[in-house]
């Protein structure tokens, strides 16, 4: 089977800097792919290139469902396949929680107000958040906002779920509900790519852990293998410093 | 005679009340068609100005520091005076509605662009990452929050162009100040002009007390 993602020779500067140093990953449909390793590795800055929210070298290729990801017409189409749920949330504050979830069926989809509403419904009610619907993002607390942001990725049917550390900006006792949700998505057959620092998340729902460095893949393979026999040394001490205190 | 008699004669008043007031809606007919056709044209100004290809952009940035530079009344005597030498003849009022737009737009121009710019870029983010075009981007995420920062600064700007229509006078526009100029000629006492400036006062200072009500409430933050 063909994969999803193809990421070839992916690089990407910030001016002299160097942030990826021609990345090369393949993600089959329905993988929970987990992207670990320290801040500044580039891992936020590579799913943030999957959608290209961040623009990658020309000599960089990544494709979505075989569409490239160039800018212009095709990239709408991607992104409209591609969802994804940022660390700060990014709800709209002047909308309810419901039109959050409704704008973007009914402008990119051009859905019916009446169909997008009860889709919108049933994704806030499968992640809890079915009785904030009407209520604005600002009176929500951390967790219920992120699970409405999730809500709005997936009112869009994507094929492709990114998550650019969804829990960071959360307060610990709110991890687990955001979690949880992402625990049910795993396995529905939608492709999550996670960028997260959970590392127990990672070992119990991911396919596949990436570990970077660098602007490096250093290691990637099935969570038992990275977390309990990593081969390289520094995936070794990243995760000693993480989990050994 | 007294001071009374000189300044708040009221025969003369209520004589000149019909003039003045057919003056004051020439200075509302003025003022109202330049803040819509500032507003359209500053909204316009500001999307080029942070979104078009460069060279427009340069352009733009060039029009609005222009005209927001040049004196009103110098601008209003050019379009009056000058532009009839290469052909191009404007009535009183769209000399002053030109004038007071072109200046207006620049101003709005910057307000908006400010406000704009004051919204997260996670919001663009989000916006983006959905899908959604540029256009609805702007039209459904960006300006209904940029519009609820820039209201305090924008009624602001409409107030200065409401005060600003009185420059029409010099251009024989039969507005508020030209009408009560003239009727203090016809009557030989400047009770009408006293007029005017009561009738401007009732006009604006309730959109005064507005702005300040709306700083506080916006300062405060939603």
């Amino acid at each position: 089977m063909s994969a999803q993602i193809n990421i070839h020779n992916l690089k990407k500067s910030y001016g002299e800097f160097q942030v990826l140093h021609g990345i090369d990953l393949e993600i089959v449909q329905g993988e929970v792919v987990c992207v670990i390793g320290p801040s500044g590795s580039g891992k936020s800055t590579l799913i943030r290139c999957i959608n290209r929210l961040e623009a990658f070298d020309d000599e960089s290729e990544i494709a979505v469902d075989g569409i490239a990801v160039v800018p212009g017409r095709a990239l709408a189409a991607v992104r409209a396949e591609v969802g994804m749920v940022f660390q700060s949330f990014n709800l709209f504050p002047h909308m309810t929680v419901l039109r959050n979830v409704m704008l973007a069926p009914m402008r990119v989809r051009h859905s019916t107000t009446k169909d997008a509403e009860a889709r919108a419904r049933v994704l806030l009610d499968r992640v809890g958040i079915s009785e904030q619907a009407d209520k604005y993002p600002e009176n929500l607390s951390g967790g219920q906002q992120q699970r409405v942001a999730i809500a709005r990725a997936l009112a869009m049917e994507p094929k492709v779920l990114l998550f650019d550390e969804p829990t960071s900006a959360l307060d610990p006792e709110m991890v687990g509900e955001v979690l949880d949700v992402m625990k049910k998505l795993a396995g529905t057959g939608v492709t999550m790519v996670i960028v997260t620092h959970e590392m127990g998340f990672a070992r119990q729902v991911a396919d596949r852990v990436i570990f970077m460095d660098g602007g490096n893949v250093i290691e990637a393979g099935p969570p038992a293998e990275i977390f309990d026999n990593p081969r390289e040394e520094r995936t070794r001490s990243f995760l000693h410093a993480v989990l050994d205190h | 005679m007294d001071l009374f008699s000189t300044f708040f004669n009221m025969p003369v008043l209520l004589n000149s009340l019909p003039q003045l007031l057919s003056g004051l809606l020439v200075t509302v007919q003025i003022g109202i068609t330049s803040i819509i056709c500032g507003l359209i044209g500053g909204l316009f100004l500001a999307i080029t100005r942070l979104y078009a290809p460069t060279i427009v952009q340069v352009l733009v940035r060039g029009y609005i520091d222009i005209f927001r530079s040049i004196p009103l009344l110098v601008l209003l005597i050019v379009v009056y005076y000058a532009l009839p030498f290469v052909g191009i003849r404007l009535s009183p009022f769209f000399s002053a509605v030109t004038a007071l737009t072109l200046v207006s737009a620049a101003y709005t121009a910057e307000i908006f662009r400010a406000g704009i710019e004051a919204i997260p870029h996670g919001q663009f983010e989000a916006s983006a990452a959905l899908g959604l075009s540029n256009r609805h981007t702007m039209v459904d995420v960006i300006l209904p929050q940029a519009i609820r920062i820039v209201i305090p600064p924008l009624t602001n700007n409409c107030i200065n162009v409401m005060k600003d229509t009185a420059l029409a006078s010099v251009v024989a526009m039969p507005d508020l100040l030209k009408q009560a100029t003239q009727a203090q000629a016809l009557s030989a006492n400047p009770t009408p002009l006293i007029g005017a400036a009561l009738i401007y006062l009732i006009l604006l200072w309730p959109m005064v007390y507005v702005v300040a009500r709306l700083e506080k409430r916006y300062s405060r933050g939603r």
